[in-house]
C-alpha cells in the first residue's frame, strides 16, 4: 500500500529499539569494495582464508564417513558444554608443542577461537573497561571488544613485537586516567596483521609487567605452529613453568583453523579453573555446546593422521608464498615504502610513503584489480591510515607477484596525486566502521 | 517469459548491484516470471548462447552496467534488454554531459566545473582550487564525473577541505565534477515508459539522518528518512516530474530511468544526475517510487521485460 503523504519511511521499523552497541553497524563503503575482490580478475591480497589445497580431502572424507557410520549416535547428538573430553586431551598434546603443560580439565572447546575471544570478553569486560592491545591488532578481536563496549588502548610494537616499555607507559596512562584495564590482548606469533613475533627475550618481561599491574594476558595463538624457521617459540602461557607451573595469569586461545580446517570452527581456551567454570556457563548460554561432529572429526584427524606432517606441508606452502611476496615487494615498491618480514603466518604489514592514505587508495587499487585491507581496520581509534595489510596465504606465487606489481602502480599514481595536492587531512567521507573483509574472502 | 537478471560486474558498485539483483529476482519470481540471476562475467556470452531468454534486465551498476558497454554486448548478442540503448547510457553516465544536454533542454542544473587530475598537476593545484572556490563559491560537492552510490563524493564547506575531497574523488575516477552544493529538498524521480510515453512516478524525498546522503546513508536501513510522495506543493511536484521527463527525453532514454533533483530554497528545480541502471536494493529509491504509485515492483519489471521481448 502507498504510504500516506507526509509520512516518513526509514525502511527499518526497529530503528529506535537497537542496543547502543549496534550503532556502528552500518553499511561500509570500504567493505563493499571487497565484493569486487572476490572476482577472479582481482588479485586479492585482502582476505585471510587458509589455503586448504594441500589438505588430504580423501582421508578426511573417509574419517567423516566412518565417524557417522560407527559413532553417529554420539557424533550427531548434543555434547558437553565444555567440549569433547577426548579432544580436550588431544588439545593438551597440541599445546605441549609450544611448551604448555595443561590439564584437559582447564580446556574449554569453542566455536573457533573467535568464540573464545567473545566468551572471555563477556566474562571480564564491563562497558568502559580498558583492554590493552597491540598497535595494530587483530580486527576480529577489536570487533569483539567493541561489541562489549570496551575501550581499547593500543600499545606500540616494533620488529620484535610488543614493546615492554610502551606497555608500562600504557598501563600508567590508563591508571592516571582513572580507568581500569582488565587484560592485555596479544598475538605473540606471526602477528595478524603486523607479521612480527614477540621476541623470546621479551616474553618474560611482558608477563612480569602485566603481573605487576594485576593484568591478565589474553594470549591468542592461531599461527604458532606455522613458523618457517625452526621450532616454535614457547608460549607466554608456558613462561611460568620455570617457576614451577604454567602462569595462571595467562588465558590462552588456540585454534585448528590454520593447522587443519577453518570450516570446522573448532578452537579452544585454556583458563584457570575458576575462570573456566564461568566460561563453560557462558558458552552454554551462547551455543549450548560446540559442534560434536566437528570435534570428533578433529579428534580422529589428530589421532589417526600425520597431522604434524600436514602442518609441515602448510608451512612449506606458506613459506613459498611469503618469499614470493617479499621478493616482489623488494623489486616493485616505490621509494619510501617499508614492510615487515614475517617468519611465519599469513601477513605482511606495509607502511606507505608519507602522506598516503590506504583507505583512500583502495578504490584505485580495486580499479587496478588488486585488493588489500586498509590499516585503519586494525585500530580501534581510526589511526593506521598510512598502513595496509597484505596476505600471502591464499593466491599462487605468480598471482602474488602480479598483485604486488599492480599495487606498486597504484601507489605510484597515488604518490603523484599527493604531490599534486600536497598534504591533506582525512576526507570528510568514509565514516563507517566495518572495514575488514568477510571471512570467506580469499 | 524467461528472463535473465544481470548483477555484479567489476565496478566499485558490485556489492550494491548484487543486492539489487537479488531483490529484482525475488520480485520477478513472485509474479511468476521464470527468472535467473547471474554475474556479468567472462562466461556471459556463452550462457546467453546456450539459454533462450526472452529478455534481460541489467541490474549492474556503475562501469559497464551504465556506460553502455554491457548493452552494446547484449546488442551484438542479439538479446533484447530492458532500458536504454548504449549511446544514451554513455551520455547519462558522464554527469557533465548529462547536465549539459539537460540544460540545453531547459532543465536547470547547479553550476559546475569538470577537471581531470592532469589539469591540477599541470596548472598548479593550489591556484586552480583557489580559483575554483572564487568562481563557484562554497559549499561545494565534489564527485567523480562518472560513478554512483555517492562513492568518492564529498561535501566541501571550507576551502581547506577541498584538496582531500579531490584526492578522494580521483581515487574513484580520472575526472572530477566540482559542483555548487544546493541546499534544499532532495528528490529522486523515477521515469517509466511502458508503451504510452515516459511518465513520472511520485517523487521520493530523501532526508538523511546524518545530513549527508552518502554510501552509509544509502545502504543502511534506518539511516535515511524517505517521503514518498515527497512533501512538495502540487506545482513543485509537477515541476520535478516535468524536469525528470524532459531530462529522460533529452538524453533519449528508454523504458526507465531515475533522475535525481534538488528543489532549492527559491523553489527552483535543479538536476543533479541521471541513472540508467538505478538501484533496486531494499533501500533504493526506484522501488519506493513504484510502491508510492500503487504499483507492484515485480509486475512493472515484468511488463518492461515483456516490452523489451516484443522489441527483440
Amino acid at each position: 500500500m502507498p504510504t500516506p503523504p507526509g509520512t516518513a519511511v526509514t525502511l527499518d521499523a526497529f530503528t529506535d529499539r537497537y542496543a547502543q552497541r549496534t550503532h556502528g553497524m552500518t553499511a561500509s563503503e570500504i567493505r563493499a569494495l571487497f565484493a569486487v575482490a572476490s572476482r577472479p580478475e582481482v588479485v586479492s591480497l585482502a582476505g585471510g582464508m587458509p589455503n586448504l589445497s594441500a589438505l588430504p580431502l580423501d582421508a578426511v572424507g573417509k574419517l567423516m564417513g566412518e565417524l557417522v557410520q560407527t559413532r553417529g549416535a554420539q557424533a550427531l547428538q548434543y555434547g558437553s558444554g565444555q567440549g569433547d573430553p577426548h579432544l580436550r586431551e588431544l588439545i593438551c598434546e597440541v599445546m605441549a608443542l609450544e611448551g604448555i603443560a595443561a590439564s584437559s580439565e582447564d580446556v574449554v572447546v569453542t566455536v573457533g577461537s573467535q568464540q573464545a575471544l567473545d566468551l572471555v570478553t563477556r566474562v571480564f569486560i564491563d562497558p568502559g573497561d580498558v583492554v590493552l592491545a597491540e598497535a595494530p591488532s587483530y580486527v576480529g578481536a577489536l570487533g569483539t571488544f567493541s561489541a562489549y563496549q570496551a575501550e581499547v588502548v593500543h600499545v606500540a610494537m616494533d620488529e620484535h613485537g610488543l614493546v615492554p616499555e610502551a606497555l608500562r607507559e600504557a598501563i600508567a596512562g590508563v591508571k592516571a586516567a582513572g580507568k581500569r584495564a582488565k587484560f592485555l590482548y596479544t598475538v605473540p606469533n606471526f602477528h595478524n596483521p603486523a607479521g612480527v613475533s614477540l621476541a623470546e627475550a621479551r616474553r618474560d618481561e611482558v608477563l612480569a609487567v602485566c603481573q605487576a599491574a594485576g593484568l591478565m594476558v589474553l594470549e591468542d595463538n592461531p599461527y604458532g605452529l606455522l613458523g618457517f624457521d625452526g621450532p616454535p617459540t614457547p608460549a607466554i602461557r608456558a613462561r611460568g613453568a620455570k617457576r614451577g607451573g604454567d602462569s595462571d595469569d595467562v588465558l590462552y586461545l588456540g585454534s585448528f583453523s590454520k593447522t587443519f580446517a577453518p570450516g570446522l570452527r573448532v578452537g579452544w581456551v585454556l583458563a584457570p579453573h575458576a575462570v573456566r567454570e564461568k566460561l563453560v556457563l557462558a558458552a552454554e548460554a551462547a551455543v549450548l555446546c560446540p559442534p560434536q561432529l566437528n570435534q570428533m572429526l578433529v579428534a580422529e584427524y589428530l589421532s589417526t593422521q600425520d597431522w604434524q606432517g600436514q602442518v609441515g606441508a602448510f608451512r612449506g606452502m606458506y613459506r613459498e608464498r611469503r618469499d614470493a611476496m617479499l621478493d616482489a615487494l623488494t623489486q616493485q615498491m616505490p621509494a619510501g615504502t617499508t614492510w615487515t618480514h614475517p617468519a611465519g603466518g599469513f601477513y605482511v604489514w606495509v607502511t606507505l610513503p608519507e602522506g598516503l592514505d590506504s583507505k583512500v587508495l583502495l578504490p584505485r587499487a580495486v580499479t587496478a584489480r588488486v585488493a588489500f585491507v586498509p590499516g585503519t581496520a586494525f585500530y580501534a581509534d581510526g589511526s593506521g591510515r598510512n598502513h595496509l595489510r597484505l596476505s600471502y596465504c591464499y593466491p599462487e606465487p605468480d598471482r602474488i607477484r602480479e598483485g604486488v606489481r599492480r599495487l606498486a602502480t597504484v601507489l605510484e599514481e597515488e604518490v603523484e596525486l599527493r604531490e599534486t595536492f600536497g598534504a591533506t587531512g582525512p576526507p570528510t567521507s568514509l565514516r563507517s566502521q566495518s572495514e575488514s573483509p568477510s571471512p570467506d574472502l580469499a | 517469459m524467461r528472463a535473465l537478471v544481470l548483477a555484479g560486474g567489476l565496478s566499485h558498485e558490485r556489492d550494491v548491484s548484487l543486492r539489487s539483483g537479488r531483490r529484482v529476482l525475488d520480485a520477478l519470481r513472485a509474479v511468476g516470471v521464470d527468472a535467473d540471476l547471474r554475474d556479468a562475467d567472462a562466461s556471459l556470452l556463452t550462457h546467453l548462447a546456450a539459454v533462450d531468454y526472452d529478455a534481460v534486465l541489467v541490474a549492474v551498476h556503475g562501469g559497464a552496467g551504465e556506460d553502455g558497454a554491457l548493452r552494446e554486448v547484449l546488442d551484438i548478442a542479439e538479446v533484447p534488454y530492458v532500458g536504454s540503448t548504449p549511446a544514451p547510457c554513455r551520455m547519462a553516465w558522464d554527469k557533465p554531459t548529462a547536465k549539459a544536454i539537460a540544460a540545453r533542454a531547459g532543465v536547470s542544473t547547479p553550476g559546475s566545473v569538470v577537471l581531470p587530475h592532469a589539469a591540477f598537476r599541470e596548472l598548479g593545484a593550489a591556484a586552480v582550487l583557489d580559483r575554483l572556490v572564487g568562481h563557484l563559491g562554497l559549499p561545494l560537492m565534489v564527485k567523480p564525473a562518472r560513478g554512483g552510490s555517492a562513492l568518492g563524493c564529498s561535501t566541501v564547506t571550507k576551502p581547506d577541505e577541498l584538496p582531500a575531497a579531490m584526492v578522494s574523488c580521483f581515487s574513484y575516477g580520472e575526472a572530477a565534477l566540482v559542483e555548487q552544493f544546493v541546499t534544499g529538498t532532495e528528490v529522486a524521480v523515477t521515469v517509466v515508459d511502458t508503451g504510452d510515453g515516459p511518465h513520472a512516478l511520485p517523487a521520493v524525498e530523501i532526508v538523511p539522518v546524518s545530513g549527508v546522503y552518502d554510501y552509509t546513508a544509502r545502504y543502511t536501513a534506518g539511516q535515511t528518512e524517505f517521503f514518498a510522495p515527497a512533501r512538495l506543493s502540487d506545482p513543485l511536484s509537477a515541476a520535478v516530474a516535468e524536469a525528470a521527463i524532459t531530462t529522460h527525453a533529452a538524453l533519449g532514454l528508454r523504458d526507465l530511468s531515475r533522475v535525481d533533483l534538488v528543489v532549492d530554497a527559491d523553489g527552483m528545480v535543479q538536476l543533479l544526475e541521471v541513472n540508467t541502471s538505478p538501484g533496486m536494493t531494499e533501500t533504493s529509491l526506484l522501488p519506493m517510487a513504484v510502491e508510492a504509485a500503487g504499483l507492484s515492483f515485480g509486475e512493472l519489471l515484468s511488463e518492461l521485460l515483456a516490452r523489451a521481448a516484443s522489441r527483440g
